[in-house]
């Protein structure tokens, strides 16, 4: 397990380093120079000539990596956001904790819905509920997000007043979770897309499972059908959802981008949209960076999941 | 084993139990027949082929019936009411800036469909060569280019996508070929896991021995071989890339004004959502879906298809 744990970290690190380097070439293919995109159209050719030294952007390309690659690992220095005249990290710090808590929220709350979802198509298969959720899921996963927000909150919010039209505005996340009637629509509008995937991959996991040879002998011993499908086929069926969550997780990172926006949820996707709408490049490499970091560290949590889970993997 | 494993055939088909192929395989015929044969079997495939044929002929064979002006903002300030409700002048009435709303649809869809097809057409591209080539000639070459995906993989799409769409500013083009450049990290990973079964059988082996070159056995013989996979995830691309975009025009990063798609359409239709302007959402939003979902019931038809072609073998 120690010998798989490392490699595991090994190759998130060189993970991370290529972030920090995909990171900083997106920052110097802006045409015209970071320092006319920080300056504007009108900056004289000796405050480009300034900007450019203090930034150390008159620097060989490789030293100008060195430095900021350092900045990150030493400072966490990820720039600064000339259109908020801030540091981009004293932006999305406080942000950071709300995206978590709606990315956490709303994986929990798919899983709690697509497990179930899969097992009773799995137990109904080819019956009228497994064709209707299947179709229910396929509708769902070619909604646009956005479309489905909006319409949950024309309905839920708009006529029918059981919840808020807008998502907590509070600072602390504390405050966000005590108004389940702000956060209940924004966690359910971004689950929606991976509930889909996930009763499908459920579906066909336990199908799977279910033709397994263990299966038959437990049926032979005499076992319940409700015993082999929960105690036998589940648990083996629901190794495979790790891995899927670790794979998913970009999706709903960057799902939450679409979701904050239309709710107005203050988190790092909002902030994502607002520096799009900017044009602030220093402020997208950031939250894009920090996006990417997220997953990197999800997917390494479930793989060390699935490795305690299934002990085959680690000898792999 | 193709893609399988991501996602389970859709609700036509039973699942990948043999019990239907036998029968067919006494049927007989050719291998196109065959994979016909399945297709058309799947009659939610069939349904979606029908939509995606609807789309396109209404796209680009409606407006030579419906003249619509779709291009002249000021002309559309001038001669309509904006946000006007469906009446016999505007079947699907006008949205916020007069355009004729049925007319835009087929316009804007377009657009979508244009991006759809061009940026799957890159991913597919540009993956099936990285993966082929990185699974054919494996280490160091292997090593990097997998690495490469790796970090790419990381960063959740759309933020790459926000983030090229800002450094580059949007046009037709430029939102392909960034969509495109995003988006070819799966069929790579696909592919390369099936050339690295490939390259070790016999029949590349009989090409080596006759004297086949790296670049030919990759070619002629490898990427042919993992068709199946391609074409499916081909379909499935089509329907993310049109998502995508989507998704791009309600940040306000899609076509720039008067062009549009069905998402910036969308996005500008659900401005209205509080004051009542239903058919500015509902027809456009049950374009997007209904489009959508038919590449995705055309996938998934097809993975079947390939997947029997697979068992038979």
């Amino acid at each position: 397990m120690t010998g798989y744990l490392i490699r595991r970290i090994a190759q998130a690190i060189v993970v991370v380093l290529g972030v920090i380097l995909l990171t900083f070439l997106l920052g110097h293919i802006i045409p015209g120079g970071a320092a006319r995109a920080a300056l504007g159209q009108r900056a004289t050719p000796s405050a480009l000539a300034q900007f450019n030294h203090e930034h150390h952007y008159d620097e060989p390309i490789w030293n100008q990596f060195w430095l900021y690659t350092w900045g990150i690992i030493r400072h966490f220095d990820l720039g600064f956001s000339y259109r908020n005249n801030q540091s981009v990290v004293s932006l999305i710090r406080e942000r950071i904790p709300k995206t978590l808590v709606l990315v956490g929220l709303s994986t929990v709350f798919a899983l709690l819905v697509a497990v179930p979802l899969g097992i009773l198509q799995v137990v109904r298969r080819n019956k009228p509920v497994d064709y209707l959720l299947t179709g229910a899921s396929f509708v769902g996963y070619s909604m646009p997000a956005f479309l489905l927000g909006q319409l949950l909150i024309l309905y839920f919010a708009i006529d029918l007043h059981w919840f808020e039209f807008e998502a907590p505005q509070s600072s602390s996340v504390a405050g966000i979770l005590a108004d389940p009637r702000g956060w209940i629509l924004p966690v359910f509008s971004l689950s929606a897309i991976t509930i889909a995937g996930f009763s499908r991959y459920m579906r066909s996991s336990m199908m799977e499972t279910l033709t397994e040879d263990y299966i038959r002998t437990a049926r032979a011993k005499g076992a319940s059908p409700s015993r082999v499908l929960f105690r036998h086929a589940l648990r083996n069926a629901l190794i495979p959802i790790i891995t899927l969550l670790g794979l998913t997780l970009p999706a709903i990172v960057g799902g939450a981008i679409i979701t904050e926006t239309v709710f107005n949820y203050p988190g790092m996707g909002l902030l994502t949209t607002n520096a799009a709408t900017q044009n602030d490049v220093p402020l997208l490499l950031g939250t894009t960076f920090i996006a990417a970091i997220a997953t990197v560290v999800g997917n390494l949590i479930a793989d060390i999941l699935y490795a305690v889970v299934d002990p085959r993997v680690r000898y792999a | 084993m193709t893609a399988s494993s991501a996602v389970e055939p859709g609700a036509g088909a039973p699942g990948p139990a043999p019990a239907g192929g036998e029968a067919q395989q006494q049927l007989g015929g050719g291998l196109t027949m065959q994979l016909v044969r399945v297709f058309v079997e799947n009659r939610l495939a069939v349904v979606g082929l029908a939509i995606i044929a609807f789309a396109i002929l209404f796209c680009w064979v409606g407006p030579l019936f419906y003249h619509t002006n779709q291009t002249d903002t000021q002309k559309a300030l001038l001669n309509s009411i904006q946000n006007a409700a469906p009446s016999g002048a505007h079947p699907l009435g006008t949205d916020a800036s007069g355009f004729d709303l049925l007319g835009r649809i087929m316009y804007g869809g377009q657009i979508s469909l244009e991006v759809g097809f061009a940026a799957a057409g890159i991913a597919t591209i540009v993956g099936v060569l990285v993966g082929a080539v990185s699974g054919f000639f494996g280490r160091a070459i292997d090593a990097v280019l997998m690495r490469f995906v790796d970090v790419l993989l990381s960063v959740p799409i759309l933020y790459l996508l926000i983030v090229l769409a800002v450094i580059f500013t949007p046009s037709v083009k430029i939102l392909i070929l960034v969509i495109g450049f995003t988006a070819w990290l799966v069929p790579a990973r696909l592919v390369r896991g099936e050339t690295l079964s490939l390259r070790v059988r016999e029949f590349v082996q009989a090409v080596r021995v006759m004297g086949g070159g790296g670049p030919r056995i990759v070619l002629r013989h490898i990427i042919p071989n993992t068709i199946g996979t391609i074409i499916v995830n081909a379909t499935f691309q089509v329907a993310d890339a049109i998502l995508l975009l989507a998704a791009l025009g309600f940040i306000g990063l899609g076509v720039p004004s008067p062009q549009t798609d069905w998402g910036s359409m969308l996005s500008n239709g659900v401005n209205y959502a509080f004051d009542g302007y239903w058919w500015e959402i509902y027809p456009t939003g049950l374009a997007i879906v209904l489009v959508v979902v038919a590449f995705n019931f055309v996938g998934d038809a097809l993975r079947d298809a390939f997947e029997v072609r697979l068992q038979r073998r």
